[in-house]
């Protein structure tokens, strides 16, 4: 008994060494140095090459300060002269040398990946195509193959390239999944941009836009969740699914001619806002509002985001374009209506 | 305001009376380099401190997630104003001002090559940096970014903020390119007898390729504020889509001016940082000639790389892996220079005087912020970095750990030049201390920070995403550097309370012609212009058994330049045409307002008062002054 508690104890700092390591590299549905696919890795690949040279770099360079500093210091009652080095043709050619060496071994890895990755797979085979949109505050996601747009959520299958065209609705975004690839500016027509990940893993991954785009562009986050084939495929059925409306339907009418203006159930409904088939499956209301689907950390009900989001849209996103409700002339009773048949509208998928 | 009528003296050809002004006219007259030097440190120092506060207002915000104590358009503001003034109106100052003191002292010359000029960029300088800042309080500051990408600058900023921007930084970047032009001339023209160019100073030769970089990358930013203010004011489409313009053009012509910026902003450390080390260390500079190419060579490269800022715009993989390159091929001729610096101390006798902890914490902290440039110049790495705290804590590493460390070296190093007093040791020890520790609290976990997911310029940030302890720790560490640069203002103060009795060769073994004449020096810097026998021509006099420089020239009449106050009158005119145009398309609700405004008439009035100065210039002859023999007698006597 004595025994095994010693073992443990031995243990105990090699665990907390190794634990402390884990969280060192941060969630990984949201860190560069935890990354959950091919186009991540790749890049954590040329990021942990580059830190290595640059430690040993800055080792030597410490390492020479350190000893000069110690070394040659003044000493009380020095009186004679420093000999006046004038420079070292050999030294100067070594410490030209060997930084352009340590240049070339980053460099040849750095190309190739460059060109790897600016490869445009949108017609390649098998792929699935998206259309990212990034509007202030809120990004749209669009699948032309199969005829389906949504909103804050993008949705895909694992172990399925996944190549998407990236362009701005205002002002300038940037699409970042840390965990999946680096970021892409989203540009407005003309210069659209393209670009690819995949992932073998099912999870929701943390998106978030990397250009300041105005007042809320820290709020402007967004989730990738990766699913299983076919759980992708029902998912496409049912956002094709007919439009559920409130069932009360004064509420419907109301919901209709005011909400449906801008924003979308299945197929009724304007363009300009968000998309909201299925909102109540979403992990997020309005990308920053955490639900409490899948047990993150400080969420909240769906329906009590929902209502947080309705009550004053202004206070969670500063400077959105969505009117608030109560200026359209909802009351605070039929702001719990809708939030509760939002919370409601969920997809089987 | 009184005035004092100087004796015109009766001396061959010499004579003219000149005006010579006292108190806050001599201020806002004077021509001498010394006293411009000295302007440009008090508003440069001036605008540093709003450009600090406005630092540690977004370290409170972020202090903890989802805070609330600035809002997300105030936090906008904040973020766009601090870099643009700390950039533009507090850092390329003080390097003016260390330039303004010290260059015509290193050279042996009596002035710049253009006194009138130098005195016009520093009025031209301060009006543009009141003019920005003005947009705290005439309807709010910029919003899009101190990079101010459109559209988010043009179309979709509604309130005057980047008006201000553009405006203030147009006036502001007169006076720069004035100002380099100036030095560029001088540092050609004006050298003593003797000074070749590979025997003048590293500061000197920093200062030089600096102006040039300057003469070529501040016409780029004017051309773009030209163009960006004529979309938003004349509603012109350069960068809109919609009428055939491009956004990613505005990137393209920023990043030009905005990375030779950078160098612009680095290089004078480099000249500062060679002239400290090797006085504290007693041993000339190693590698003298390398370091001179190896900075034109960063000079010359930092033209190449500007679009290493937009790998992620989508310029395709040739653009990229091009730009990759080039931006690697920098850490060569950096690191050529580190190891010089290292290899001065060598074999030397360091002592670490305040002004010598500052440069050699320079060298460690600026190999940091250089190491992660390389990382960042790997494009498909930086795929992951752009735009992150990791990208914050690279370019403060460099600006911070490697210009402001320099700046704070050479402040304390020719403080007893430019002032006649010595800065208290222990103070500056402090200083040294608190702003080190406090800067690398502040910055060093930024870079894990970005790598864990968390990008820039975001108002605020959800808990549980692992940034809340190393977003306090950079809020204790910003406020530590806020208490290392309030001592350094304590020291100043302090100091300025003691006796001017610095010695001419304040740190005994100084090297260079500035140290050759008096701490500081009087109106004319050199009674006798020096010869100059070799490389660190003051230390050569001093190991050859001399006690001064060997003069060239016989004593003698010296002629100098007139105070005037039309610089200010310019500078004035410009403010004026630029809020003048500024507000021409507003709908003010006062009809006369309204009049003068929509009409240009402010425009015309600020251009007429600007003109008018010109042509006064232009036609009224300036003979100067001279300055006698026993007059020169009578004033290093008082």
């Amino acid at each position: 008994m004595m025994k095994r508690w010693q073992a443990l104890k031995r243990l105990l700092p090699l665990l907390a060494m190794f634990s402390l390591l884990l969280s060192g590299c941060g969630r990984e549905d949201l860190s560069v140095l935890n990354p959950q696919g091919p186009v991540a890795d790749g890049q954590l690949g040329l990021i942990k090459l580059s830190i290595s040279i640059m430690i040993l770099v800055v080792i030597v360079v410490f390492a020479i300060a350190a000893y000069v500093l110690v070394k040659f210091r003044r000493r009380p009652g020095q009186k004679e002269m420093p000999v006046q080095v004038e420079g070292n043709h050999k030294l100067e050619i070594i410490w030209t040398a060997i930084p352009l060496l340590l240049v070339i071994v980053l460099a040849v890895p750095t190309i190739q990946q460059v060109f790897a990755s600016g490869e445009d797979k949108w017609k390649q085979e098998g792929v699935l195509q998206v259309e990212v949109t990034g509007h202030q505050f809120w990004w749209e996601f669009n699948y032309p193959q199969y005829d389906v747009t949504t909103a804050q959520e993008l949705l895909m299958p694992v172990g399925r390239e996944v190549a998407l065209q990236l362009k701005t609705a205002d002002v300038l975004h940037s699409f970042w999944v840390p965990s999946l690839a680096g970021k892409t500016d989203t540009n407005p027509d003309g210069t659209i941009n393209h670009m690819s990940f995949s992932t073998e893993k099912p999870g929701t991954y943390i998106g978030k836009c990397a250009e300041l785009c105005g007042p809320s562009h820290g709020y402007m986050e967004f989730r990738v969740k990766a699913v299983e084939a076919d759980a992708f495929d029902r998912w496409v059925e049912s956002t094709k699914a007919p439009a559920v409306l409130p069932e009360d339907t004064q509420l419907a009418e109301k919901f209709k001619t005011n909400c449906l203006s801008c924003h979308a159930v299945g197929d009724q409904g304007g363009f300009t806002g968000p998309n909201l088939t299925g909102i109540g499956s979403r992990e997020t209301v309005a990308g920053i509002l955490l639900n409490d689907s899948n047990g993150a950390k400080g969420s909240s009900p769906v329906k009590d985001n929902l209502v947080q989001w309705l009550q004053d849209p202004q206070e969670v996103k500063p400077n959105n374009t969505m009117p608030d409700p109560k200026d359209l002339g909802f009351t605070d009773e039929e702001i719990e209506q809708i939030a509760e048949y939002l919370a409601n509208y969920k997809l089987d998928y | 305001m009184a005035q004092a009528q100087a004796q015109g003296h009766v001396h061959g050809d010499h004579h003219h009376s000149v005006k010579r002004y006292t108190g806050i006219m001599d201020w806002l007259t004077t021509v001498d380099h010394k006293k411009i030097g000295i302007l440009y440190l008090l508003a440069g120092g001036f605008f540093f401190g709003i450009g600090g506060i406005e630092a540690i207002l977004i370290r409170l915000q972020l202090i903890k997630p989802m805070n609330n104590f600035v809002s997300a358009q105030v936090f906008n503001e904040l973020i766009t104003m601090h870099g643009t003034t700390m950039i533009f109106l507090g850092v390329m100052p003080i390097i003016f001002a260390l330039m303004n003191a010290v260059i015509p002292l290193q050279i042996g010359a009596r002035d710049v090559a253009f006194p009138f000029l130098n005195s016009l960029g520093f009025w031209t300088f301060l009006f543009g940096g009141i003019l920005l800042n003005l947009s705290w309080v005439m309807g709010g500051a910029p919003d899009a970014g101190w990079t101010a990408y459109t559209p988010l600058s043009s179309e979709y900023s509604n309130s005057h903020g980047v008006d201000f921007y553009t405006i203030g930084l147009q006036i502001a970047g007169l006076g720069t390119l004035i100002g380099g032009i100036n030095f560029l001339v001088t540092i050609i023209t004006m050298r003593a007898p003797g000074m070749s160019y590979m025997r003048m100073p590293m500061f000197t030769w920093a200062s030089f390729i600096t102006s040039a970089m300057i003469l070529f990358a501040f016409p780029a930013i004017t051309v773009g504020l030209v163009l960006l203010s004529f979309d938003r004011i004349l509603g012109a489409n350069f960068f809109d889509v919609a009428a055939g313009g491009n956004p990613v053009l505005w990137q393209h012509i920023f990043w030009i001016f905005g990375h030779p910026e950078v160098y612009i902003l680095i290089l004078p450390a480099f000249g500062i940082i060679s002239e400290v080390i090797p006085t504290f260390a007693r041993k000339r500079l190693f590698g003298y000639s390398s370091m001179v190419f190896a900075t034109i060579l960063i000079a010359f490269l930092g033209f190449m790389v500007w679009a290493h800022h937009m790998f992620t715009t989508g310029l395709g993989p040739v653009a990229n892996a091009l730009f990759s390159i080039a931006t690697m091929l920098i850490a060569v001729p950096t690191g050529i220079k580190i190891f010089n610096w290292l290899f001065t101390m060598w074999g030397g006798q360091i002592t670490f005087t305040s002004s010598n902890l500052f440069a050699i914490g320079f060298i460690p902290t600026f190999v940091m912020g250089g190491v992660t440039g390389v990382m960042l110049a790997s494009a498909p790495a930086d795929y992951q970095y752009h735009d992150t705290y990791f990208v914050v804590a690279h370019f403060h590493y460099v600006i911070v750990g490697g210009l402001v460390f320099g700046l704070l070296s050479g402040l304390h190093y020719w403080w007893p030049k430019m002032f006649g007093r010595m800065l208290s040791e222990p103070i500056g020890k402090w200083t040294f201390w608190t702003f080190c520790i406090g800067f690398h609290l502040t910055f060093f976990v930024q870079h894990f920070l970005g790598l864990l997911g968390m990008q820039r310029r975001i108002v605020s940030y959800l808990p549980h995403q692992n940034f809340d302890t190393m977003n306090l720790i950079s809020t204790i560490g910003a406020l530590l550097m806020g208490v290392g640069i309030l001592l350094f203002l304590y020291n100043i103060v302090v100091t300025s309370m003691k006796p001017m009795n610095a010695a001419a060769d304040a740190w005994e073994d100084g090297r260079t012609l500035e140290w050759s004449i008096p701490s500081p020096p009087p109106e004319y810097n050199f009674k006798q212009t020096p010869l100059v026998r070799g490389i660190d021509a003051f230390w050569k006099e001093k190991m050859a058994g001399n006690k001064a420089m060997t003069p060239a020239e016989p004593v003698g009449s010296i002629h100098m330049p007139s105070p005037s106050i039309l610089p200010f009158v310019m500078s004035l005119g410009l403010f004026i045409a630029g809020l003048g145009f500024m507000f021409s398309r507003e709908d003010f609700s006062n009809s006369f307002m309204s009049f003068i405004f929509n009409n240009y008439l402010v425009l015309i009035i600020g251009l007429m008062i600007t003109f008018g100065a010109m042509i006064t210039r232009s036609l009224i002859d300036d003979p100067g002054y001279h300055i006698e023999p026993e007059e020169q007698e009578e004033e290093v006597r008082a």
